[in-house]
């Protein structure tokens, strides 16, 4: 799948070792959340970069503790209209202060990645035929936003208050 | 009224943009109708029956003649020449072509108005009281706070995706015409014992088919921190609502099945982290910012009454039916707040044409009233109308067929529209509204029977409200006939309560006299003074449901 950060294609770092599939000797893997937790110590021990999978309903308020370990997080949508990991991807980034990289996987919609973006994604695995310029729109088709979020980014009411 | 700023203008000039863009691709199809429905709902586009079905939203019910002139030229433009009310106190358009839609969010932008979250799993538009700004005994006008709401609500990256909708309603007098304990959130505003005003918060209202009344979470929630205090809950809701099943995804289920003390723990801890970020805090002069666009008329000092309304009384008999009946008291003296019913026998509840549309614009714009209200009850409200006026107004009123004097009586019946339109409804209930509307056509009948709300819906999914009715209809299918259920006891106002089902439902031919047979049984048993909802909660079922079924030979199940 190509990977999209930082609104530029990129080399994926992380490679997913399904379920009973060894590790290779080195490079980044990407586990499930149950690997991740039966293998913590070792995985931790080899200092190779991980990525942990979550699944929609998984809350990564179990990571808390072992997140300066984790080098993303994947949260998966299994399907666009399940919500869940806009407020898993908004705790991790101001609960934990979460600063590794967390990205979207699964089925979800070009008209999702400026809501995506907001809540603190920054790594997106699109589709074949994604053009890297539609990314560049979707970002740009709303100019204002009304509520604070996870990007910063100035409210209208902040813009009024002249803050 | 609120008026939209260049950010403001900006948003749903963008938005009718990117929503032209989702049509393109759909069209091309490069969106999958699975992908695009989520995506037209969230702009208030319903595929149905026979065509599309456009919601407009009337954030809190406010409406200005400008923007009830563009409502009715799309009406004739867009939608066959009439538009409807809705319980949401939105617009709804049902022949627009899925091409033009854009295009009608264009020349919705140009007078502030858009379609932005009118559907779809995410917060609906924002309602009110009615009288909002104008009914003696309010703490303030409510309406302020729901523009906040709206704004914050808008575009909420978070919360876009939800398990499925969610209804805020914002009430602050002790009568509650919002509905608030039917609602996801309801609000009220109420005065600590400090002196502060702020807000009561009740979560997991609904109606559908499993009923709740909402459960009591904020007991005071502080101005400055409101909006913090729904974020936590809709986080806590994004979070562990079900999404597995349709059916019981809302809010409401949620609620109840933690229960109001685990429910609440659970939002105070996500309260707690979004006040230590900080960033959600309301400013007080933020608030007092908007507050200023919501101030209302400077009132004249004018005498509790005027001639010209009391001679107008004396001589036309119609007139003084209409001030019974659609007149509510006005917090300033000399003016009156008038509801205008569009509930007229032998029209459907709700709709108006854009010929009426464009008349009650020129009221406005020649009496000089700033604003016009929908209600939840699918009527419309000129808020501030000067007693000596009154006369003409009803006048220009009766010759748009407007001037029905059945506010809160018996045939201002709330309906959804039903099997005629609707693809999820069960049963016709238009048809059925508008024989009840004939049976009980005589106006003194109907103001010697008070104050009876009838709330009809063709399937269990409730946008008629039924469980809210004093009398409320439930239109169902037994093998490809329709039935009608009825409910008795339902109430949407501060003493909410969810009806009781009287039993097997009646044949369309049936409905209208078993509904009459209750009627008269409240006739026969009511205590000096007492409604329909009172003596029901007095004497109970049993009296009512053995009249209603008196001659029932048929019933269905």
């Amino acid at each position: 799948m190509p990977l999209i950060k930082n609104g530029a294609f990129v080399e994926d770092r992380f490679v997913f070792i399904p379920e009973g599939q060894a590790f290779p000797d080195d490079g980044g893997v990407m586990v499930s959340l149950a690997r991740f937790q039966s293998e913590r110590d070792s995985i931790i021990a080899h200092h190779r970069p991980v990525c942990v999978r979550l699944a929609a309903n998984e809350n990564p308020d179990v990571l808390k503790d072992d997140l300066p370990n984790i080098d993303a997080i994947a949260l998966e949508f299994p399907i666009f209209r399940d919500g869940r990991a806009f407020s898993w991807a908004r705790m991790l980034r101001e609960r934990f202060a979460y600063q590794g990289e967390i990205r979207a996987v699964g089925h979800f919609l070009y008209d999702q990645l400026a809501f995506l973006m907001r809540v603190g994604f920054d790594a997106f695995e699109v589709r074949q035929d994604f053009r890297i310029a539609e990314f560049s729109r979707a970002m740009a088709e709303m100019t204002y936003v009304y509520q604070p979020s996870v990007d910063r980014r100035k409210t209208v009411m902040q813009i009024r208050r002249g803050e | 009224m609120y008026r939209y700023d260049e950010f403001d203008a900006k948003m749903v000039r963008e938005r009718a943009q990117q929503f032209r863009y989702q049509v393109e691709r759909r069209i091309k199809g490069e969106l999958t109708e699975d992908e695009f429905k989520p995506l037209r709902l969230k702009n208030g586009l319903y595929l149905q029956l026979h065509s599309y079905m456009l919601r407009v939203a009337v954030p809190y019910g406010t409406l200005s003649a400008r923007q009830m002139r563009q409502l009715a030229r799309i009406a004739r433009d867009y939608s066959r020449g009439y538009g409807h009310f809705t319980t949401r106190t939105n617009m709804q358009y049902h022949w627009p072509k899925l091409s033009e839609v854009p295009d009608i969010l264009e020349l919705l932008a140009d007078v502030e108005m858009h379609c932005i979250q009118t559907s779809g799993n995410c917060v609906r538009n924002v309602t009110a009281d009615h009288f909002a700004g104008a009914v003696a005994g309010e703490l303030e006008d409510p309406r302020p706070i729901c523009e906040i709401i709206r704004q914050w609500s808008s575009f909420h990256p978070e919360f876009n995706y939800l398990p499925r909708k969610f209804k805020i309603a914002v009430s602050a007098t002790k009568e509650d015409r919002a509905a608030v304990k039917y609602h996801d959130i309801g609000m009220e505003v109420i005065t600590n014992e400090a002196g502060e005003t702020g807000y009561r918060v009740f979560v997991g209202g609904g109606m559908g088919r499993t009923p709740y009344v909402a459960l009591e979470i904020g007991k005071f929630v502080g101005k400055e921190d409101i909006l913090a205090y729904l974020e936590a809950i809709l986080r806590v809701y994004n979070e562990y609502g079900r999404r597995d099943n349709i059916h019981k995804a809302r809010v409401k289920i949620l609620a109840h099945q933690l229960g109001a003390d685990e429910f609440r723990r659970q939002v105070e801890v996500e309260f707690a982290e979004i006040k230590r970020h900080g960033t959600l805090h309301l400013p007080p002069e933020e608030l007092k910012r908007i507050e200023a666009y919501f101030a209302p008329p400077a009132f004249e000092d004018l005498p509790e009454t005027a001639p010209e309304f009391e001679a107008a009384v004396k001589a036309d008999a119609g007139f003084a039916a209409w001030t019974r009946s659609n007149l509510t008291p006005h917090k300033a003296k000399g003016y009156a707040i008038a509801t205008i019913s569009l509930k007229t026998i032998g029209q459907t509840p709700g709709d108006a044409s854009a010929e009426q549309m464009d008349g009650l614009a020129q009221i406005m714009e020649d009496f000089g009233f700033a604003e016009i209200r929908v209600s939840h009850e699918q009527n419309l409200v000129f808020p501030h109308v000067r007693k000596k006026d009154l006369p003409a107004v009803y006048a220009r009123l009766q010759a748009l067929d407007l001037g029905a004097a059945n506010a809160g009586l018996i045939t201002d019946i709330i309906c959804c529209p039903g099997l005629d339109y609707c693809d999820l409804a069960n049963a016709r209930s238009i048809p059925v509204a508008m024989k009840l509307q004939e049976r009980f056509a005589d106006l003194e009948r109907q103001h010697e029977l008070g104050e009876i709300k009838i709330k009809m819906s063709g399937c269990i999914n409730a946008c008629g409200h039924h469980h809210a009715g004093h009398i409320g209809i439930l239109g169902v299918d037994k093998k490809g006939v329709e039935f009608y259920q009825i409910q008795l006891g339902g109430s949407g106002a501060e003493d909410a309560s969810v009806g009781e089902i009287m039993g097997p439902g009646f044949g369309k031919d049936e409905i209208v006299d078993a509904v009459e047979r209750v009627v008269e049984t409240y006739v026969a048993l009511r205590a000096p003074g007492e409604r329909l909802l009172e003596t029901y909660r007095r004497v109970g079922m049993t009296p009512f449901k053995n009249a209603a079924y008196q001659e029932q030979m048929y019933a269905a199940y």
